[in-house]
């Protein structure tokens, strides 16, 4: 792809002059913190695309900056000028996919992840014992064929903090509708996610049972796919844009007021739909009205207002927001009043709540030393809190988080949970 | 392979010399105009670093541009003749409080803001107060002799600096000033490095003035029908006993960009708006509102509006740190002057404005620091419209004549760098620029530091077009 025009569509440059080079977004970068150079800063990536726009650098100088740019999105939330690097930056990963230059170990754990696992409906939940990533079927299959070794994956040390996994019998005989006991406030669909349904089907069934409690019937649709996240920010733009059709058409049910979700990343893409879709078009419109219902579960139980907690948690909380859920939902007060309200916790701020874990999707398996490196200064800010357990409200992030209690040996002081499971735990009853 | 370049390979850390394309992209630019590729890209941390860097620079004749943030709005920076980007900005950090002394000692890479972080915790406060200073670093703003809306009541940087060490062209270590607020020992080298733009001399520690942090605050916006008015306004109040902190000023024009971009309340009726802070003692500073309150009745204030919370006026700070980036929604390339006149001329510097808006059918908002007579007048342009940037480059030669004509200056707080170099000398005259230029000659004989800015080059005329 050598013609300027084209790539300077799929990069969207006409966005790229909304920056204004002012740097404000430097301090919030993740990457310019632990790599030291503009070249990984919001600015600095957003001035390569630029270069390569202009047929000033290559497509290959870019590879590197781009690929280790976590996604976060933090620069968007202080950026003055509202610039739209998702966009610039999708567009660039898309460049680089389409130029391929990638490298082979990064390449097939790609067509791994995305062409089997994520949209697999086997992982969807119907296959009973599938476990993320390292188990008999996919990855070993993988590392026959490609000789990677696990090592090189890093796999068996996140193997290790996996949870344990439902029998096939209890994910085959999943209810498909649950009504509440008593007065229905309202008629939410839920979006399981592939992640959160594969490796923490606990945490499903318990936001059914929140949102049960909180007085929703809840449907769960059975086409529903994976949300297409990890697809987009890879710059597999057309095959996210096919996930998102299929999960449209999965929840054009009537009278839903909600879709409901309790994956940061999930509910930031979904929200994003829109975008992948053009303007006037029938399914710009679709996607929209579909945008328009998409909830975190926190928002919902906010705003729903059903339940009280009974049971007493006398626990040193610490609140890692998924930066997805911050910089692109941005849904961050919800989880914390609902940490509030149960009795007898203790909420210890980190000192950079908003800074990202490192996990950033399949970031922390593709780039697992830089991941590491963000993942350290993460786990220095939990230790001078010294908190019980630390909650968040993504998957990819509670993984993370999982690994980094290990990695720092304090699995024996410190647990991490998802929101909805520390909920569960503080005994909701209708209110 | 250049032999200057394997000296650095030889003399410094591998990791920190970066010589990639994309890496030498990444510091081509600041947040003013232009983009020019250095060579190589060095990162240094601590002084010894820095002065191995200066020698082979010197020996080879090799230019260097000393870099912290990149935040400049004047092309300090940027390196226009290729050569070495000296990245500041790794240097670990260091901010040494000694409070009874009420002075810091800080290393260059520090973040302006923490500086004033850290003293707050004393009582004191280091006042300059730049927009950038929780981006831009302590080093760039000696550099640049960067301002902010406390420069009314307390200065510039220079006010704020008794002690340097700084790094010479030719590589030697050496200490300016020192640790005491009174020093008349020698020439005022400290206050000749400030500002120098990086081209006398690489800043590497810095000992900074403290003041006692006022106890209580006052925001004070006022609206006026008038341009005209407001201008007055200002004058009065300052010629009345009181000195406000901060004295704000922003054109209808801003007004209406903030409403479109974020609504934060701002009248949109008003003519201007002059934001005003007062700190100081609550007793005094009540007394203070009082009397401001009837000096802009008289003035011919149309609305008076005293926030009553520390919220409310934090929402009315709000809404003048939103003109910046509410203006740039406007177009999206955007000439920020910081021209500054006699606090008196300011209505007349408003009128000029207005005419050359008129003249060269460009779009030029104005707001600023109106209270020390430094406005920001922004030429909102796009500068893929070649047409459109030869009438800009017009507007902004006449406003830089404009201020010098009214007994100001061609730079407030941002400095010269490159697009205003061309003007020098109608401000200075040739002996005054003649004079600078040569104390430039005998501390870098070979002219290697930050070599292209201030001084015009031979025939140089602003260019704000790419090509």
């Amino acid at each position: 792809m050598n013609n300027l025009q084209e790539i300077q569509e799929k990069v969207n440059y006409d966005k790229i002059f909304d920056c204004v080079q002012c740097g404000y977004c430097l301090p919030v970068c993740p990457t310019y913190e632990t790599m030291e150079v503009e070249t990984h800063s919001p600015r600095g990536r957003i001035n390569l695309v630029k270069m390569v726009a202009e047929g000033k650098a290559a497509i290959e100088d870019l590879k590197d900056p781009i690929e280790k740019c976590l996604g976060c999105m933090a620069c968007t939330t202080v950026c003055p000028t509202e610039v739209q690097y998702g966009m610039i930056f999708e567009g660039a990963k898309q460049v680089i996919e389409e130029h391929h230059v990638k490298s082979a170990a990064q390449k097939k754990v790609e067509e791994f992840v995305f062409d089997s696992l994520f949209p697999s409906a086997k992982w969807m939940g119907t296959l009973g014992n599938a476990t993320w990533l390292y188990q008999k079927s996919g990855l070993q299959k993988l590392v026959q064929t490609t000789h990677l070794t696990a090592l090189t994956l890093h796999l068996s040390r996140f193997e290790r903090v996996l949870p344990d996994l439902p029998s096939p019998f209890e994910r085959a005989f999943r209810k498909r509708r649950v009504l509440p006991d008593y007065k229905l406030r309202k008629t939410v669909a839920f979006f399981t996610g592939c992640v959160m349904d594969g490796v923490f089907f606990k945490t499903n069934k318990n936001t059914v049972e929140l949102l049960r409690l909180a007085g929703a019937e809840v449907l769960m649709p059975k086409e529903q796919t994976c949300c297409g996240a990890l697809h987009s920010h890879s710059g597999k733009g057309e095959s996210a844009k096919e996930l998102a059709m299929r999960n449209i058409e999965a929840f054009d049910i009537e009278d839903v007021d909600y879709i409901v979700n309790n994956a940061g990343g999930c509910g930031a893409k979904m929200k994003e739909y829109p975008q992948l879709f053009e303007q006037g078009t029938v399914w710009h419109e679709r996607a929209r009205e579909f945008a328009d219902k998409v909830r975190d579960i926190s928002e919902v139980l906010v705003e729903l207002d059903g339940l009280t907690f009974t049971n007493s948690i006398r626990r040193i909380i610490s609140y890692q927001p998924s930066c997805h859920m911050t910089n692109v939902q941005r849904v961050c007060e919800e989880p914390r009043i609902l940490l509030n309200s149960i009795p007898g916790i203790q909420i210890k701020e980190l000192e950079r709540p908003d800074f990202c874990c490192g996990s950033a999707g399949i970031y922390n398996l593709v780039n697992y030393d830089e991941s590491m490196e963000i993942l350290d200064l993460k786990m220095f800010d939990v230790k001078d809190r010294r908190p019980d357990a630390v909650v968040t409200t993504n998957p990819g992030c509670l993984l993370q988080m999982k690994l980094g209690i290990e990695r720092h040996g304090l699995q024996d002081q410190i647990e991490a949970l998802h929101l909805v499971d520390l909920l569960i735990e503080a005994g909701p009853l209708p209110k | 392979m250049n032999s200057w370049l394997d000296r650095i390979m030889q003399d410094l850390p591998e990791k920190q010399i970066l010589t990639q394309l994309a890496d030498r992209y990444s510091y081509s630019f600041d947040a003013s105009f232009g983009e020019y590729l250095p060579e190589v890209v060095v990162q240094v941390k601590n002084k010894y670093e820095a002065a191995t860097l200066l020698k082979i620079a010197n020996d080879y004749k090799v230019p260097v541009y000393p870099r912290g943030a990149g935040t400049c709005l004047s092309g300090g920076p940027l390196p226009v003749h290729g050569g070495i980007v000296l990245d500041m900005s790794q240097w670990p950090q260091k901010i040494e409080m000694q409070a009874g002394d009420l002075i810091v000692t800080v290393s260059p890479s520090v973040h302006t803001a923490d500086i004033n972080k850290e003293a707050e915790g004393y009582g004191l406060m280091y006042a300059p107060d730049p927009s950038s200073a929780h981006v831009s670093t302590i080093g760039g703003n000696l550099a640049e002799n960067s301002g902010g809306p406390r420069g009314l009541k307390y200065g510039v940087t220079k006010d704020s600096v008794i002690g340097l060490e700084v790094v010479t062209p030719e590589g030697e270590i050496i200490r300016t000033g020192g640790r005491t607020i009174k020093n008349v020992t020698g020439f005022d080298l400290t206050k000749l490095i400030v500002g120098c733009e990086g081209t006398l001399g690489v800043i590497t520690e810095a000992t900074l003035k403290l003041v006692p942090k006022p106890p209580a605050y006052q925001t004070i916006m006022v609206s006026f029908a008038e341009v005209r008015t407001a201008g007055q306004a200002i004058s009065t109040t300052l010629s009345s006993g009181i000195l406000p902190a901060k004295m704000e000023f922003m054109d209808q024009a801003c007004i209406r960009a903030v409403e479109d971009f974020h609504p934060a309340g701002l009248p949109m009726d008003a003519g201007a708006v002059v934001i005003i802070e007062l700190d100081g003692q609550p007793e005094a500073i009540k007394a203070e509102t009082e009397l401001l309150n009837v000096i802009m009745e008289q003035a011919g204030a149309d609305r008076i509006t005293i926030p009553e919370t520390k919220e409310e006026a934090e929402r009315v700070w709000h809404a003048r740190k939103q003109v910046s980036p509410a203006i740039a929604k406007i177009k999206p390339t955007k000439v920020s002057e910081d021209a500054t006149v006699p606090r008196s001329k300011i209505p007349d510097m408003l009128e000029r404005l207005n005419d050359i808006r008129k003249k060269y059918h460009v779009e030029v908002v104005v707001f600023g620091h109106a209270g020390d007579g430094n406005l920001h007048p922004n030429v909102l342009c796009d500068k893929r419209d070649q047409e459109e940037m030869a009438r800009v480059e017009s507007a902004v030669e006449e406003l830089f004549q404009a201020a010098i004509d009214l007994g100001g200056t061609l730079s407030g707080e941002h400095g010269i760098g490159t697009m205003k170099a061309p003007f020098m000398e109608n401000e200075l005259g040739a002996a005054g620029l003649d004079l600078m230029k040569r104390i430039k000659e005998s501390w870098d004989p070979n002219n290697i530091l930050n070599p292209g800015k201030i001084f015009p080059e031979q025939g140089q005329k602003l260019v704000l077009r790419d090509e």
